[in-house]
């Protein structure tokens, strides 16, 4: 399945802003950040198709996934 | 800080200065204090631009000693905006400046009778107040600079530019920041009308040969403040996030989460948002020579500000904040950060609040008098409140009075005053924070946006109603704690998720007064304030009925999640009945 990761912040040194790629039926956001390489405790927010996610969330074809690490202001 | 500055602006053979103790105010600062006067002294029926009406300025009970993130200032009046009472905060220099010529705060009363304007000249030595109409219709920037040439560069300025001195709805009052630019503002509410009434156009601070506050237990203190610091850096949001972009880092996160009001509160997401997010602006910054961490008060160990330069590496205006930047962005469906940034600049130095002035524009376009996304437009018709044209005092008179002379349905504002950045429908606590402040819709009063969307201070469902009430009753009361210290609302991603960081400010707070004032304490703190502002809003007419969203966030539902807001009315109403 295919599904689109976005990345912000800080998260984005040395990787990229939006990328496509195909992972196995049943990945969880997990697969996404250790495929990544992005250290336990960087992801503080999780958004599956803008909807808060956790870690444990499973995919589907075509979601849009977004990372964040702590992130505020106002 | 034992005593308060009054200003009869009225009195028989020019404007007079007294200085009287704190008496029945003492323990006060901040919004606490601005608050308790506007509540006790301002009678709640009167004309907001009547000699009746006054103008606290008062620093926090931190503010003017070594405690880091304690320059804020708080002005307050019966706001000309939304009618009922107001305190707007801001940074800038003048809050620590104020608090180390002794003063609690300054009260502007009365009102002149011809239409000179004043300067206010405050240092150790004492007050000179003195016509000046060469000053008249000066932006804010130009004013500033008047008074360097005059008293030098070792000055604070409060100022109104042209719309505080045209009486506009949508006016500020500027504080000037570390590099003595008038680029923080006591935007919310009119409160530049309320200066420009009094005929008051600059007031000169100038601190030279006094000292820091010094508090009552200085090793304690000391202490104290060691830990507070050491809480905020840790934290990832006042360590990393906000020095390292801003406020503006929200722009992406609101916009993934649906909540960014888009084309006048039509859409949740805009497509421009990445052009205009935190992450270009900081890197926009620092390519054309200007700054992405910068302080805008002395002691400011967060540094959220920046410097934004031109594309000729010219300075143009400080970094545009996150509400500046939706407001003229999503708001608009403006996507270019340049126009953004001089309509930052121009605002800055008409003198205006960029969410109100921002939300305006767009219901323009919703009118069809501009098209969404006109950059050219908008900057055209801020430069028309400039002017003090006719279109341009509309304008400048904010979204409600616009929306009303354009025939507008759709416009986003609860008790006259226009809706921040963040849609309540989407984010439902902030919508109880907007429907139920006493300021009116106010994202700072009760920043719900925190747990809802940025899993600070726990987790609620931000498109479902539950939990909300009680996350933004909470978060009201301490804001208004927080706000009465002179401290940043940013400390409080910090204080929310780290309890020590918590104890380290209560520690300040009782090292600085001889306190010993506990959490519970400060629970009473924050409810008084919103009890003397509740009160003075009762007896100024308003009733449970102007704590209520527009209609239309209840029928049309918003993209991309399709919600609308779902707290109902009887919720609503239990906010303060704690």
């Amino acid at each position: 399945m295919r599904v689109t990761t976005k990345l912000f912040a800080t998260l984005r040194r040395g990787r990229f802003d939006i990328d496509t790629f195909d992972l196995p039926e049943g990945a969880t956001v997990d697969d996404i950040i250790t495929k990544l390489g992005i250290p336990e405790n960087e992801v503080t927010l999780i958004f599956v198709n803008g909807r808060r996610a956790d870690r444990a969330t499973q995919l589907a074809d075509g979601d849009s996934v977004a990372l964040f690490p702590p992130v505020g202001g106002g | 800080m034992d005593k308060i500055l009054r200003i009869d602006m009225g009195a028989e053979g020019g404007p007079k200065a007294t200085t009287v103790p704190t008496g029945e105010y003492s323990g006060l600062g901040g919004r606490a204090l601005t608050s308790a006067i506007v509540s006790k002294e301002i009678p709640p029926a009167c004309h907001p631009l009547s000699a009746e009406n006054k103008l606290i300025i008062a620093p926090g009970l931190l503010s003017g000693t070594t405690s880091a993130m304690s320059g804020r200032i708080s002005v307050g009046s019966k706001s000309p905006l939304t009618g009922g009472i107001k305190e707007s905060n801001a940074g800038g220099q003048p809050s620590q400046v104020l608090a180390r010529l002794g003063y609690a705060a300054i009260v502007l009363e009365g009102k002149p009778k011809g239409d000179d304007i004043y300067k206010i000249f405050i240092n150790k030595d004492g007050i000179t107040i003195t016509p000046d109409n060469s000053l008249k219709m000066l932006g804010n920037y130009s004013v500033v600079e008047k008074m360097k040439a005059e008293h030098g560069h070792k000055i604070a300025c409060i100022s109104v530019g042209q719309a505080g001195e045209m009486r506009l709805l949508a006016a500020s009052i500027a504080f000037t920041d570390t590099e003595l630019r008038p680029t923080r503002h006591a935007g919310r509410g009119g409160t530049g009308a309320v200066m420009g009434s009094k005929g008051v156009k600059i007031i000169v601070l100038d601190d030279t040969g006094t000292t820091m506050r010094q508090p009552k237990d200085p090793n304690k203190f000391k202490e104290a403040n060691k830990k507070w610091i050491a809480g905020l850096q840790s934290h990832g949001v006042t360590g990393q996030a906000l020095p390292t972009y801003g406020t503006n880092v929200l722009t992406n996160i609101i916009n993934e989460a649906g909540g960014y009001p888009t084309y006048n509160f039509k859409e949740g997401r805009f497509a421009g948002a990445v052009k205009i997010s935190g992450e270009v602006e900081a890197d926009l910054e620092t390519k054309r020579g200007g700054l992405a961490t910068h302080g805008c008060h002395r002691g400011c160990v967060i540094r959220c500000s920046g410097i934004y330069n031109d594309k000729d590496g010219h300075y143009l205006t400080k970094q545009p904040e996150y509400e500046t930047v939706w407001a003229h962005g999503g708001e608009c469906g403006i996507d270019d950060m340049d126009t953004i940034a001089m309509l930052d600049f121009l605002e800055d130095d008409i003198g205006l609040d960029t969410i109100e002035t921002g939300v305006t524009i767009g219901v323009t376009m919703e009118a069809g008098l501009l098209k969404f996304g006109d950059g050219e437009g908008a900057i055209n018709l801020v430069r028309e409140i400039g002017k003090g044209s006719p279109l341009g005092r509309i304008i400048g008179s904010g979204a409600a009075v616009t929306g009303k002379v354009f025939g507008v349905e759709r416009v986003p504002v609860v008790k006259g005053q226009a809706l921040p950045a963040y849609d309540p429908r989407a984010v439902q606590g902030i919508g109880v924070t907007y429907a139920t402040s006493p300021m009116g819709a106010d994202h700072t009063a009760g920043y719900a946006v925190a747990t809802n969307i940025l899993g600070v201070g726990g987790t609620v469902d931000p498109l479902k109603p539950g939990g909300q009430v009680q996350l933004s009753r909470n978060l009201q009361i301490a804001t208004a704690f927080i706000d009465s210290m002179g401290m940043c609302i940013f400390t409080a991603f910090a204080i929310l998720d780290q309890p020590e960081t918590f104890q380290a400010l209560l520690d300040l707070v009782n090292a600085c007064h001889g306190l010993e004032m506990t959490a519970a304490d400060t629970v009473e703190y924050g409810k008084r304030v919103l009890k003397m502002e509740r009160d003075f809003n009762a007896r100024a007419g308003f009733t449970k009925e102007q704590d209520r969203l527009p209609s239309f966030f209840r029928s049309q539902p918003v993209g991309p999640h399709n919600v609308t807001f779902e707290v109902n009315d009887e919720e609503l109403d239990q906010v303060f009945n704690w």
